[in-house]
């Protein structure tokens, strides 16, 4: 698995939200994206995924340039978007959420229960949930379901808009373990778009910093997580607080 | 009154359906099906009389609207109530049906069951062909290009000679006698009988798809497009395919109607047409076939039970649906809310 984004420009009408950024997600890898709202992420991730046409650029995934396939037809090929606002069916159980997440697989029979077994092992919450609707679930809860659901289709690469939005902060710890978890375990290559940058930076490899639709800078998350103006602007411990 | 906002009767039903065996409920469907099929004799004895309607013939008000109804309600109950899509044009499936039947016993030998399953294809094709390009479109744009279409398909019927213009196409043929039925102005019955079967044979094919793979597409088209494509579910093609099932529902009713009525005419495909059987999902309950059921029943039969108020009627009809609307916003049988009912029986098979 391999995904590369290649000066890619998406547009709403006239207006241009990516600005030609490039970016390169490696095998096994937790990459992410962060930036203020409005920097481009989330249009990135749905640009990815197929939700958004492409303006102009390409999108190689394992070689094959992805960008005008349709976005059924990427998912085929293990790509799986967790989308912003815990975007789950209120109106469906737990489970029948989770299932409907194998929906693109042939072997969706065969490999139901054992996939089951794992997303409830990953979060046992959902386990005592099974037969509840999806919108009676706490936020913390339809966060695990949207992610769960995403590993259904046994993605190669799992795109996660916004796991922490909007949830407390012992929950949002949980969900980064688990990201972590399922990077490490199952050996799923993650990318990763955050605005909460401190999260984000301590438990990726590699990030790109977005604004205004363009990729400004790019490093390691570590190394990031150290830089002075990456401080100031994402992590509210800035340079003014070294001062006092 | 505000007690009957909290009237459950699709769970009732439900609940009583769950306890029962196979045997017991075999036996429910069997003496359902021969009660609803015998009452086109309903007005024959004192006791069901209140049923009759006193200013048509009751026989012919239960082909026409009230079996007609049911009918495209549930076809168009696949479109609106399953996969969410708003077409306010479905008289138009209806019409080519009917146009279709006419214009194939005026110039063929063909007879109603060869002509059922021509002029089902026929609905079909105009379906894949309004929804191929409009199906991309969201909610209200959608609505207002299905309510075009359905005008369309009325003004190019009113202005075009070949098929008769404003007069349309008469002395279509009858069906041929058929298993010992007569059909023919004199036999209402026999036409009841066959609508009460396509009836079925509709509910039955709704159901095999509701719990299969189409179903859950549509289910989740309907609760959230965009999370859909991002399950993978080809939303164009489901759609496409629920527009292509409703059509063929609407262009079977109209072949049957054109036999029946043995002439089709432009006026006879109104908008009018569209929003009433709409109205018939929506008041008894959007999703939910047995309530769709009720409403086209209700919506079909009140006005005729009434007529002969005669002006008055529409008036009388109007109000009682915003009153029932009022209290029952989302329908008679509203489609099952899944926290409670389905929670508590899947519950019960996973332990």
């Amino acid at each position: 698995m391999r995904l590369e984004v290649k000066d890619l420009r998406v547009q709403y009408g006239k207006i241009e939200a990516i600005k030609g950024i490039s970016f390169v997600v490696e095998q096994g890898e937790i990459v992410t994206l962060i930036g203020a709202n409005g920097a481009g992420k989330t249009t990135t991730l749905k640009t990815i995924s197929g939700l958004r046409p492409v303006a102009s650029g390409q999108i190689i995934y394992d070689g094959q340039d992805i960008s005008k396939m349709s976005a059924h037809e990427r998912v085929n090929l293990g790509i799986s978007q967790a989308p912003e606002g815990r975007g789950i069916f209120p109106g469906m159980t737990v489970l029948e959420n989770l299932e409907i997440g194998k929906y693109s697989r042939k072997e969706r029979k065969s490999e139901m229960q054992e996939d089951l077994d794992k997303v409830y092992q990953l979060f046992p919450r959902l386990k005592e949930r099974t037969s509840q609707a999806g919108g009676t679930l706490s936020g913390g809860e339809q966060q695990m379901l949207a992610i769960g659901r995403a590993l259904m289709a046994r993605p190669k690469v799992l795109l996660l808009d916004e796991p922490s939005m909007g949830l407390a902060p012992m929950m949002i710890a949980n969900i980064f373990n688990i990201i972590t978890t399922i990077n490490k375990e199952l050996g799923t290559t993650i990318l990763l778009v955050e605005q909460n940058a401190q999260q984000a930076l301590q438990r990726a490899n590699r990030a790109y910093v977005l604004e205004t639709g363009n990729v400004v800078k790019t490093a390691n998350a570590q190394d990031l997580l150290n830089d002075p103006a990456v401080r100031a602007a994402y992590l509210g411990t800035g340079a003014e607080k070294g001062h006092h | 009154m505000a007690n009957l906002k909290n009237i459950n009767l699709r769970d009732k039903g439900a609940n009583l359906w769950e306890g029962w065996d196979r045997p017991k409920r075999t036996a429910f469907v069997v003496i359902l099906i021969a009660l609803v099929g015998l009452l086109p004799y309903g007005g024959n004895f004192s006791f069901t009389s209140i049923l009759n309607t006193p200013s048509s013939s009751y026989q012919a008000v239960l082909v026409y609207p009230v079996g007609m109804f049911v009918l495209m309600a549930l076809g168009l109950n696949v479109v609106v109530g399953k996969s969410g899509l708003l077409d306010l044009g479905y008289v138009a499936f209806f019409a080519i049906g009917g146009y279709t039947a006419g214009l194939l016993s005026e110039h063929t030998h063909l007879n109603t069951w060869e002509i059922l399953p021509i002029g089902m294809a026929a609905a079909m094709f105009a379906g894949v062909l309004l929804g191929l390009p409009t199906l991309r479109l969201r909610g209200d744009y959608l609505a207002i290009v299905t309510l075009g279409f359905g005008e369309i398909v009325r003004i190019v019927a009113l202005n075009t000679q070949s098929i008769g213009a404003s007069t349309g196409i008469a002395s279509i043929r009858t069906p041929p006698k058929t298993f010992g039925l007569q059909f023919d102005i004199m036999h209402s019955n026999s036409y009841f009988w066959v609508v009460l079967a396509m009836i079925l044979l509709v509910i039955w094919m709704i159901r095999r798809f509701t719990v299969r793979r189409p179903g859950r597409a549509w289910e989740a088209i309907r609760q959230d497009e965009d999370v859909a494509i991002l399950m993978g579910v080809p939303i164009l093609r489901y759609k496409v395919w629920s527009f292509c099932i409703g059509a063929a529902i609407g262009g079977a009713a109209g072949v049957i109607f054109a036999s029946k009525t043995q002439y089709v005419a432009p006026n006879m495909f109104t908008f009018n047409v569209s929003v009433l059987i709409l109205s018939c999902v929506v008041f008894g309950g959007m999703g939910n076939m047995w309530g769709v059921i009720l409403g086209g029943v209700i919506l079909a039969y009140l006005p005729e039970r009434i007529r002969f108020i005669s002006n008055a009627r529409q008036l009388v009809f109007g109000i009682t649906l915003v009153v029932i609307m009022n209290l029952r916003p989302d329908g008679l049988l509203p489609r099952k809310k899944r926290e409670k009912l389905g929670a508590a029986k899947k519950a019960g098979e996973n332990v």
